[in-house]
């Protein structure tokens, strides 16, 4: 197997008493794909944002390439650089154009050159099939190319590692889709993404593996068809009854 | 020595003068403010009725309030009616006729960005419901514009409270006057009665607007 | 009316809007910078400052400036402070206005989601940077009205500086009045300088408001 990127050790995160994240460990490899699941409230998104050290933990440890991660420390903004982030509610920022959105930190923070950050902003677009709206403000966008932009604007720093956390929650259904494909095509690249996700038949496509959180703790982890077609445990049994519907059987 | 001149304040009843002048000004503020509270109601209603005519009338009078300061309002209503229309009026009356003048037009325009702020699903939902037009109103509109309405009102009060100050400067013996006087009467006995007399009225004009003002905030925060 | 009168009087009126105008504006000046820092020292709770900040910013909005100035002007120098009338008009409503932008500005602060500043930090922006270019420039425009109405508020505020003797429009038209008793040509130009001096802010005001609000980006 390549080597681990990301170390999840032992971590544990509360607020006040509510212990969120209890005990939790996870491996994230080079090149992998994990999908993290689980009922609302169970932690998943709280795991993302201590991956990016958004939120500070109260025990245990979370190392990217054996470096550790901690919000307080001086080299936090080489490594978040590293770990690109995609919002629910994608948090483009609405007082610059959507150019301006992606090259403002490969300008400001890596130092690029406004030329340079430009053109790879405007392939990313097209990659992404946005050029044209290079110019437009975000309130001008629908939300499913919002997220688009807002995943262009994680990659254009070049991350190692890709956290999207309910990227696709917040759209309409009929946008989920142009969002999905373009997280299914960085998985074609070999980039290593965590995905936090309610997209079930999405999961089982672009996953190389699932896990599975309730109550701050890993219940199930395995391959999609592990998880889905053989769910070992009794709470991922019901969570997976939860995306099933028996048909109506109406009162005589 | 330096003194603050604070023991002027100990000196006979000035104290009792500096408070009743305080009066004088709260009785002025608190009748326009009534004045305000009450005909606010009424043209702030009026003005989200789509009548053209009182919408201009309104409008005008919203921006003349807006633009003038209260003190030139003083002015016109205490120097000016004298001469356009042989009026003699007091002083008092002056300033309760110009602070009610301006509390209404400030009073009626958060009553009606009040109601105007209700968003429509709200009366479309209560009617939904099978609720006729005063039930709407009066269960599901006015709770809420209440809300919204009290806070800032209340905002409003210690905004009239603190302008009435301006009314020294038309001849209205109230708690700064009075503290001249005191300042005045005491010229040789404590020289730097300024410094006190002074701050004792700034601090007199805080105990009276600081509870309004966070008592506003409360509410603002706790019905948000 | 009495034109000629008007003629006669139009030179003095116009020296003391000039002093109106010079006070108001560089009291206004001073205020946006006071209550920029101070918005900045409450919203980022910095240590002691916060609470310093705190007290100035209750202490007046909760004083007239009438009560301000006279404390500021006549009771300060018992004390070894004396400051000179025009010093003391922009220092007052510097404070007075410094206390009110603070207000405005902070809830400007507030209204950005704590989500902003996040995914610019997933960024890998520091801190400095994500104020400097994500947060600030949203806070700005969106407390553009309240700024508008604050500065309005100010320049009608000019008018009690006559109390502490500056030779402004107030006390030129009361001198005026006392002196030659034409009180509604006096009183007409003062109706007519301030118009002069407050339409423009509150006509250009909200044309700004309208293009900068931060909800208007890309209309």
């Amino acid at each position: 197997m390549s080597e681990v990127l990301i170390k999840i050790d032992n971590i544990l995160k509360k607020y006040d008493d509510n212990v969120v994240l209890d005990g939790l460990s996870l491996d994230i490899h080079e090149g992998e794909v994990v999908v993290v699941v689980g009922p609302s409230g169970c932690g998943k998104s709280t795991l993302l944002r201590c991956i990016n050290a958004l939120e500070p933990i109260q025990g245990g440890m979370i190392t990217f390439r054996g470096e550790k991660i901690d919000g307080r420390s001086k080299t936090i903004t080489a490594l978040r650089q590293k770990i690109g982030m995609v919002f629910q509610s994608y948090e483009l920022f609405p007082h610059k154009t959507i150019l301006d959105n992606i090259i403002l930190a490969p300008m400001k923070v890596q130092k690029r050159s406004r030329a340079d950050a430009r053109k790879e902003a405007e392939e990313l677009l097209d990659r992404v099939g946005l050029l044209d709206k290079k110019d437009s403000f975000p309130r001008q966008l629908s939300g499913g190319q919002k997220q688009r932009v807002a995943i262009v604007r994680a990659l254009c720093m070049h991350p190692d590692v890709l956290l999207f956390d309910e990227v696709t929650a917040a759209l309409d259904p009929e946008m989920v889709r142009e969002v999905l494909d373009v997280i299914l095509s960085l998985a074609k690249q070999w980039k290593t993404m965590v995905i936090v996700t309610h997209e079930m038949s999405f999961a089982r496509a672009v996953a190389d593996r699932i896990i599975f959180i309730d109550q701050g703790k890993i219940v199930e982890e395995g391959t999609p068809s592990e998880f889905f077609d053989h769910p070992k445990t009794e709470r991922a049994q019901a969570f997976l009854q939860t995306f099933t519907f028996d048909k109506v059987e109406k009162e005589a | 020595m330096t003194s603050l001149g604070l023991d002027v304040l100990f000196k006979g009843i000035n104290m009792q003068r500096l408070l009743a002048g305080l009066w004088v000004s709260l009785r002025i503020s608190l009748i326009a403010i009534a004045i305000s509270i009450f005909l606010g109601l009424v043209v702030g209603w009026l003005m989200t009725r789509k009548n053209i005519v009182i919408k201009a009338i309104t409008r005008v009078y919203l921006e003349i309030v807006r633009i003038m300061p209260q003190m030139v309002l003083l002015f016109i209503v205490f120097f000016g009616t004298t001469r356009l229309f042989g009026w003699n009026i007091d002083a008092e009356v002056s300033s309760v006729i110009v602070f009610s003048f301006w509390g209404v037009a400030e009073m009626s325009d958060l009553v009606r960005s009040s109601l105007i702020s209700i968003p429509k699903h709200q009366y479309e939902s209560a009617y939904a419901l099978g609720m006729s037009e005063v039930q709407t109103y009066l269960s599901v509109i006015i709770p809420q514009t209440f809300r919204r309405l009290v806070p800032l009102a209340i905002n409003l009060i210690t905004r009239m409270i603190k302008t009435t100050s301006l009314v020294m400067m038309i001849g209205v013996v109230e708690v700064l006057k009075v503290g001249q006087q005191i300042i005045e009467a005491n010229r040789k006995s404590s020289p730097n009665a300024a410094f006190g007399v002074y701050l004792t009225v700034f601090i007199l004009y805080f105990i009276v607007c600081w509870p309004i003002s966070m008592f506003s905030k409360k509410l603002e925060k706790k019905w948000s | 009316m009495n034109w000629e009168v008007i003629q006669s009087y139009l030179p003095l009126y116009e020296k003391a809007a000039l002093l109106t105008l010079k006070i108001g504006w560089l009291g206004i000046a001073f205020s946006i910078i006071l209550g920029f820092v101070c918005a900045i020292i409450r919203h980022y709770k910095i240590p002691v400052l916060h609470r310093i900040v705190g007290i100035y910013i209750e202490l007046f909005r909760n004083t007239p400036l009438l009560i301000q100035l006279f404390f500021l002007y006549f009771g300060l120098p018992k004390i070894g402070i004396a400051i000179d009338a025009e010093f003391c008009g922009v220092l007052g409503l510097a404070l007075l206005g410094g206390a009110y932008m603070a207000e405005s500005f902070r809830s400007g602060l507030e209204s950005i989601e704590p989500i902003q500043t996040e995914s610019a930090l997933s960024l890998g922006m520091s801190r400095t940077q994500t104020i400097w270019h994500v947060i600030l420039p949203q806070a700005i425009s969106s407390s553009v009205p309240a700024f508008v109405a604050n500065i309005v508020f100010l320049l009608k505020e000019t008018s009690v500086f006559s109390a502490i003797s500056l030779m402004d429009l107030m006390f030129t038209a009361k001198d005026l009045i006392g002196l030659y008793s034409k009180t509604i040509e006096c009183l007409a130009m003062l109706v007519i300088f301030y118009l002069i001096i407050l339409l423009p802010v509150s006509i250009v005001g909200s044309i700004v408001e309208k293009k900068l609000r931060f909800a208007g980006f890309g209309e």
